[in-house]
């Protein structure tokens, strides 16, 4: 039998050796390690529709001394999600570098596509530490690809930021060691009691990791990082890197800490979560900078995921799945929706020399096709019909009525407001003066380049698969969570 | 059991030190000496939790953590080095 799970991990890090040997074939190597890659994980998606759970003890050794895959249905949705959306950067990115460059972003990228694969179907604490660096330390060297000063000193500073997050995280899990004896997931559940090891170590833990999620007031190192980065890294870094590290504090929340803790970190997490949504949504409404708005965007959209936290914890089973496949649906949309603003707002840049939000009329203009992708990721974003964000925050906002705790809701319909002042004030470009001033504004000297059809259709059908595809076909996800619950 | 007890103590106020030190300091090397020792203080607290009495062989596993540990935070810092030189050369 073929292990598929070894595969989605294997594959990409073989294609990195490779193409970091031969940098002459990088971006060959790179797209059809990519496509197998992205094949090895659509496999464990539907192994995971059939079977509910995956597990692979990997050379044959068992617990406590191998290392351990394993995916179930949270895992697997976020894996398929992350493989595509890489899938849609590499076909962007075939494109978007000068040979110059290329050479140096494929067996990084590859490497990050591996690191990502395996934080994923990590089944022990310290294999997510390990993932989780070779994440950080990917994520940064492409974040300061293009070599310039304030590229070098935003990812700087990622970097950093993310090496303290990843060392508090450690001590974490060297105190849940000392109490449990085991590094296994599934074992540490079975054994954790509630009690000062307990808090100690979800205390270490899950701060460490928010710190990576962004999670405000930790986000402080986002905004900078992603948008100085390249746009196809950006958009690898706001969909699937964070993404990652959410991914992280939800599987170590419901597996180990949340029945252990009582309910008080959950409402500081989601108290926390509605602060970056309302700061995030005011940054990204004021950002002058089309990059700095994406990436105050995804601050504001981490905030909404943590707001499902309270919940969670005070909801019972049936109506707890609900609000999982909820969140982990706004996961998924974001992901999608959020890359394909990324793609997009690097098409634009590229076209018009700049990404000031003021003066890009003239080039949303000429590329109707990238302007119909930022409506369509905005419509996500915002979260309206027919969009996967708008079943999760539906099911967010009844839920958090039902539940008697209303509060949550106002959180969500101020940022929901705010996600569309942003989202229509850069939309608005499209309609701007008559064509005859563009003429004059192109004349000027500004550098632009010409846009071909194949690098825009990957931020169209990202932004496609966030409207269309997540929208109207979310029903599965519940199925697939359902069948890894207890 | 009192080595033990000192090692995970010492371990810990490392770790401390090292966050302090961290926050507070703005250079470069200050900053990534201070997750290095950090990262000594965490390995630390895994040799002391290895330990199982002057009998016994040691707990192999938080060894083997500590190995991978050290690997980590070499390259870790080895690419925070050379972006920082890079910040530098392009400052003259």
């Amino acid at each position: 039998m073929i292990d598929w799970l070894a595969l989605t991990v294997a594959l990409p890090l073989l294609g990195s050796v490779l193409a970091a040997a031969i940098p002459a074939r990088s971006p060959g190597i790179g797209m059809a390690t990519g496509l197998l890659t992205t094949t090895a994980a659509l496999s464990v998606g539907v192994l995971i529709a059939h079977a509910g759970e995956l597990r692979s003890d990997l050379g044959g050794w068992g617990v406590p001394l191998g290392i351990a895959l394993q995916a179930d249905g949270l895992s697997g949705a976020l894996l398929v999600m992350a493989n595509l959306v890489a899938l849609g950067i590499s076909a962007y990115a075939l494109g978007y570098f000068a040979s110059g460059l290329r050479r140096h972003f494929w067996p990084l990228w590859l490497l990050l596509w591996s690191a990502l694969n395996a934080l994923f179907l990590a089944a022990d604490v310290f294999n997510i530490y390990v993932t989780l660096e070779l994440l950080g330390i990917a994520a940064a060297a492409l974040g300061a690809l293009t070599g310039g000063q304030a590229a070098i000193a935003a990812n700087l500073r990622y970097l950093l930021v993310g090496l303290l997050g990843s060392m508090t995280y450690l001590l974490g899990v060297a105190i849940l060691y000392t109490g449990l004896g085991t590094l296994d997931l599934r074992l540490a559940a079975e054994s954790l009691t509630p009690g000062p090891l307990a808090w100690t170590a979800g205390a270490l833990m899950l701060g460490g990791l928010l710190l990576k999620a962004a999670l405000f007031p930790l986000h402080f190192w986002l905004p900078p990082a992603h948008a100085q980065a390249p746009a196809p890294v950006s958009a690898a870094l706001s969909a699937l890197v964070v993404k990652a590290a959410f991914y992280l504090v939800l599987r170590l929340w419901i597996d180990l800490f949340a029945s252990v803790v009582g309910p008080g970190p959950g409402i500081l997490l989601g108290a926390l979560g509605a602060g970056g949504v309302i700061w995030g949504s005011w940054r990204a409404f004021r950002s002058e900078r089309l990059k700095l708005l994406a990436a105050y965007s995804t601050v504001a959209q981490v905030g909404y995921l943590f707001l499902f936290f309270p919940l969670l914890a005070a909801a019972a089973l049936p109506k707890q799945q609900e609000l999982l496949g909820a969140l982990l649906l706004l996961a998924l949309t974001h992901g999608f929706a959020k890359a394909g603003l990324f793609l997009s707002a690097g098409l634009l840049q590229k076209h018009a020399g700049h990404d000031r939000i003021a003066e890009l009329g003239p080039a949303i203009r000429s590329l109707p096709a990238v302007a119909f992708a930022m409506g369509l990721a905005g419509v996500a974003l915002v979260g309206l019909p027919p969009s996967g964000a708008f079943i999760a925050k539906w099911i967010l906002l009844t839920e958090s009525f039902a539940m008697d705790r209303w509060w949550w809701a106002l959180v969500v319909l101020v940022g929901t407001l705010m996600a569309s002042a942003y989202v229509f004030r850069l939309l608005a470009n499209a309609f701007g003066p008559a064509a005859h001033q563009d003429a004059v504004e192109l004349g000027g000297d500004v550098q632009t380049e010409k846009i071909g059809r194949m690098i825009q259709a990957p931020a169209l059908l990202m932004a496609l698969v966030a409207v269309v595809l997540l929208g109207l076909g979310a029903e599965p996800l519940w199925g697939l969570l359902g069948s890894s619950s207890p | 059991m009192a080595t033990q007890l000192l090692f995970g103590l010492v371990g810990i106020i490392l770790f401390l030190l090292g966050v302090w030190s961290f926050l507070a300091h703005r250079p470069l090397l200050r900053k990534l000496i201070a997750l290095n020792v950090m990262g000594a203080g965490v390995f630390h607290v895994l040799v002391a939790v290895a330990y199982r009495g002057l009998e016994k062989t040691p707990d192999p596993i938080p060894h083997a953590l500590v190995l991978t540990g050290i690997v980590v935070a070499v390259s870790a810092t080895a690419l925070a080095l050379t972006l920082g030189q890079r910040l530098e050369h392009e400052d003259d």
